[in-house]
């Protein structure tokens, strides 16, 4: 038998059947596991937009996904020109988008170290009981210190109040930059003003702590200066003209509806 | 090794043969997930069900392996066993998963795990060599868990993520100690457990 398993012929078919086990457990695996890999991944997009909706409390008492569906409306658009277009905003993937060269541009003013920008974007809209337009959610992405960070940013029917500022992904360093997810930071942002009187953004991060009664200033993250200057660049970035700047503007000239 | 009863093959490398203690195998991975508890035991688990496996597996067929290519084998089935873990870590704890994924992936490469496979399970019964999989597994979570418990709580002020110590940017009393929340602070805790259980078991110190 030893000499019938060391040979060519019996190493080969050996090698073989392990494979073919081995390739046939991967993918039962694979497959038959996808569809509850999806849904987590949507419940935790879906728990992040809630929560920048400020609807978390409701959403875990009621659960996610019927208070998503309830509150929460995806519209795809297009970013250079700001206005609506087709397309199921649940198959959009922002970063497959970004890694395909006739799907995205490089910015001109790349500040916020993102190197290609998907060339649509989806929006969230988000109704209050009477059905009017109280929130509208803005996905984000920007270089921190180690990698990118994608959020979202939660904007007043008037397209310049903050709501919040929420990361949904990072790999900051614990205890100093990913302080970005600390309850305290996040409480800074709402009722801040993104843009001035001239409707430039205005937003900065400030080290050392803002004044008190500054609309445009917020704390910086005290040990975590790379971080901060991150996210001060990623929303300048993204509310500006080769973000959400034309939509911003059209969306101000009509009805949000 | 000459007694391989389940039981001893079980129990020893928690303290006697510990594979990081006393064997040094394993200590990247232990440096990267060990900044919280629950991160910690997710990975011992993941590390359990893919030793006590693998080794089951090899030692199933370790009769039928070629010799010339018994470190690939060993490999495939090992590499089968982590994806598989990482599925289903995926479909049930996506929030760990999006933490530990990276760290998943590289159990392949955890030296235990074929360390095991190469001079347990290509020798010994199936049973014993799942035995002595789940064994090492644990061995390999102990000194995990301990880390991370020293690192959660004087790193986060926290234990499996609620508040032991109140953290000064929450308005609590403890400074957070930054160099614990540092991956390469766990060299210093796991020199530690070294030394306390070569105190205890001074049969481990090596003779020059």
């Amino acid at each position: 038998m030893s000499s019938k398993k060391e040979s060519f012929l019996g190493t080969l078919s050996f090698v073989v059947v392990v494979c073919l086990v081995c390739a046939a457990l991967v993918s039962v695996s694979a497959v038959q596991l996808k569809p509850l890999q999806t849904a987590n991944k949507l419940l935790d997009k879906q728990t992040k937009i809630l929560e920048a909706a400020g609807l978390l409390e409701i959403g875990t008492k009621n659960g996610i996904v019927p208070t998503y569906n309830k509150f929460v409306e995806a519209k795809m658009i297009d970013l250079a020109t700001g206005e609506y277009v087709d397309g199921n905003p649940d198959f959009f993937d922002e970063r497959r988008d970004a890694r395909d060269v006739s799907k995205s541009v490089k910015p001109q003013n790349d500040i916020a170290g993102i190197n290609r920008q998907a060339k649509q974007a989806v929006v969230y809209f988000v109704r209050n009981g009477a059905g009017e337009v109280d929130t509208v959610i803005l996905p984000i992405v920007g270089s921190g210190l180690w990698d990118l960070m994608y959020g979202f940013i939660g904007l007043e029917a008037d397209m310049n109040t903050v709501k919040s500022v929420i990361y949904s992904d990072h790999k900051e360093t614990p205890g100093l930059g990913a302080e970005v997810l600390n309850p305290k930071w996040k409480a800074l942002w709402p009722g801040k003003k993104m843009f001035n009187e001239q409707n430039e953004v205005a937003i900065k991060i400030v080290k050392g702590g803002a004044k008190a009664g500054d609309i445009h200033g917020v704390d910086a993250l005290s040990g975590a200066t790379l971080t901060s200057n991150g996210v001060e660049r990623t929303i300048h970035f993204w509310l500006g003209e080769e973000g959400y700047g034309p939509f911003i503007k059209a969306s101000l000239a009509k009805e949000l509806n | 090794m000459s007694d391989n009863s389940a039981k001893k093959v079980l129990t020893q490398p928690i303290v006697d043969n510990n594979p990081i203690a006393l064997q040094v195998l394993g200590i990247c991975s232990a440096l990267a997930v060990t900044s919280s508890m629950a991160n910690a035991l997710v990975m011992t688990l993941a590390v359990v069900l893919v030793t006590a496996f693998s080794n089951l597996f090899i030692s199933i067929i370790r009769n039928h392996i070629p010799s010339s290519v018994r470190i690939i084998v060993q490999m495939a089935i090992i590499a089968s066993l982590v994806i598989v873990v990482d599925q289903v870590l995926k479909a049930f704890s996506y929030q760990l998963s999006k933490e530990l994924s990276v760290f998943v992936g590289l159990i392949i490469t955890n030296c235990i795990v074929m360390g095991r496979a190469e001079a347990f399970a290509m020798k010994e019964k199936p049973v014993v060599s799942f035995m002595d999989g789940i064994g090492n597994g644990l061995g390999y979570g102990v000194i995990l868990m301990v880390v991370a418990f020293f690192r959660e709580l004087f790193g986060f002020g926290t234990l499996f993520g609620k508040t032991v110590l109140p953290l000064v940017q929450n308005d609590g009393w403890y400074q957070a100690n930054g160099l614990l929340v540092l991956p390469f602070s766990s060299f210093f805790i796991i020199g530690l457990v070294i030394w306390a259980i070569r105190q205890w078991k001074p049969e481990q110190v090596e003779k020059d």
